[in-house]
């Protein structure tokens, strides 16, 4: 399970998270949903050890992430996937170079990693661009690799950083679906967006990050239904 | 047990306390071995052996001026055979290994901030952490190494080349034979001079590589960013080989 227990951090002046308080549940979709700006990426950072926050803890499976040594780090990275807002995948690797990064630092054989490999490019309905380089796939395509990256490693955990952002509406509801379906495959998901079709599409419970703080938390029918004006004119995306 | 990442990181902490972490950062990125020895040819063959044109080129035109103004110095007052004598201690002990470290700067300095500042905005760097992989490990210790390790071999070259179109020039355009301009080479000549020039120019390249992982790496907010970070990994690693220049001379000599 992941916890965020009061998950404060600030750049310069700039508080952006202010005790952020959050569980996430196993084998579940958790969705933080926010105004451009208000922390989620940070959030999601500071749980994979790439931010360290100023106060507070994000515990993964009862291990407090800033106070794990480099190797305690590596160790839980490795049942952490992490998909990117712009996909991060190396752009002098193959596509097949790029999902093979992480299982060769694990130290599988390589038909292990080539079956890895094609599985999870079938997974993500990219078989056959093994040998492509990123620039040669367009948006939606690279953020699915993305995806195909983080679940080769078969993690107990993914987060997704704005994985629709910047994609047209089908492209999206493909992205939807692969993250509906590896939730299906046991994996938990902690998503950040702002897309609310996205959210209420893949989100089992859905947390919205106003202020520096979890403002809701609510299931997808509590969220639908709230009477919180800044929820409210979030999710009906009101001016 | 290593320090936790928050200790590790923290930028509150004294210069002293800074120093001895990222010592300790270094240390332990050199020693994961199995993470950067498989990098370490690619990164000789493209920041070593790509770069020899340029510092040939650069050699070339190095020995005929240095050739042309001996001569022209020596006119009248010193034999002339003293131009192989300059022209072989000048290339071997300063201006081979100088220019061409200054050359490097340029070509690997930049190549190495960019292609990193690049990585970094792009939050390549970002997900090489979330793999569990030593951006210090995976990036840094490559690059220096094999900087550290070309270089020489690139500088060996330029020195030889130097040398001989040097020769080449006296020999075509003043009025020396080929006798005489190796009796001026051979003159004064000593092994440590171009051990001194190899030596130089191994430091040469690991400071030029450091300086252009360190500001890649350090590389902020988009296009700009790493535009800067470029410039300044350049501008840094010049200045590092003037410094270093002048160390080794105080040292060695």
């Amino acid at each position: 399970m992941i916890q965020l227990e009061g998950l404060t951090k600030s750049f310069g002046d700039r508080r952006v998270l202010d005790g952020v308080t959050l569980e996430v549940p196993d084998g579940q979709n958790t969705v933080i949903i926010g105004y451009s700006g208000s922390g989620k990426s940070v959030t999601l950072k500071c749980i994979v050890g790439l931010l360290e926050p100023d106060r507070g803890r994000a515990i993964v499976d009862g291990a407090v992430v800033s106070e794990l040594d480099r190797d305690g780090l590596a160790e839980l990275r490795g049942h952490i996937g992490y998909v990117f807002q712009f996909a991060a995948l190396f752009d002098s690797m193959t596509v097949a170079e790029n999902l093979a990064l992480g299982l060769v630092r694990r130290g599988y054989d390589h038909s292990t990693i080539a079956a890895r490999i094609e599985e999870s490019l079938a997974v993500v309905e990219l078989s056959g661009t093994e040998d492509k380089y990123p620039a040669e796939l367009s948006g939606g395509m690279r953020k699915r690799v993305g995806i195909a990256r983080a679940i080769a490693l078969k993690p107990r955990y993914i987060l997704y950083d704005e994985p629709t952002s910047g994609l047209d509406p089908v492209t999206s509801a493909v992205m939807d679906q692969l993250m509906v379906r590896t939730r299906d495959l046991g994996v938990t998901g902690l998503l950040v967006t702002h897309d609310m079709r996205s959210a209420f599409c893949v989100g089992d419970r859905i947390a919205m990050l106003y202020d520096g703080r979890i403002r809701q938390l609510g299931t997808k029918a509590e969220i639908q239904a709230t009477t919180d004006p800044v929820v409210r004119q979030f999710i009906e995306g009101r001016p | 047990m290593s320090p936790p990442v928050a200790a590790r990181v923290s930028a509150r902490d004294g210069f002293v306390a800074h120093v001895g972490r990222r010592s300790l950062e270094a240390a332990r990125a050199l020693a994961d071995v199995r993470t950067w020895s498989p990098l370490l040819l690619g990164q000789m063959r493209r920041l070593g052996v790509d770069s020899v044109p340029i510092a040939l080129f650069i050699a070339v035109f190095t020995g005929i001026v240095l050739s042309l103004l001996s001569s022209y110095i020596f006119t009248g007052a010193v034999p002339l055979y003293f131009v192989g004598a300059l022209v072989g201690k000048t290339v071997m002990m300063e201006l081979g290994p100088v220019l061409t470290g200054m050359a490097l700067a340029g070509r690997v300095g930049a190549s190495i901030a960019a292609e990193l500042g690049t990585m970094k905005v792009t939050e390549q760097v970002d997900a090489l952490e979330t793999l569990a992989y030593d951006p210090n490990s995976y990036l840094v210790v490559p690059r220096v190494l094999a900087a550290a390790l070309m270089f020489p071999v690139v500088t060996a070259f330029a020195m030889a080349v130097g040398v001989t179109s040097g020769w080449i020039t006296a020999v075509n355009l003043l009025d020396l034979s080929t006798p005489e301009f190796f009796k001026g080479l051979k003159l004064f000549y000593k092994f440590k001079d171009i051990w001194f020039g190899l030596v130089k120019s191994a430091s040469f390249g690991a400071a030029v590589a450091l300086m252009g992982c360190a500001r890649g790496l350090d590389a902020k907010s988009g296009a700009q960013g790493v535009g800067l970070s470029t410039t300044r990994a350049v501008v840094l690693g010049c200045e590092a080989i003037l410094v270093l220049d002048a160390f080794w001379a105080l040292v060695l000599l």
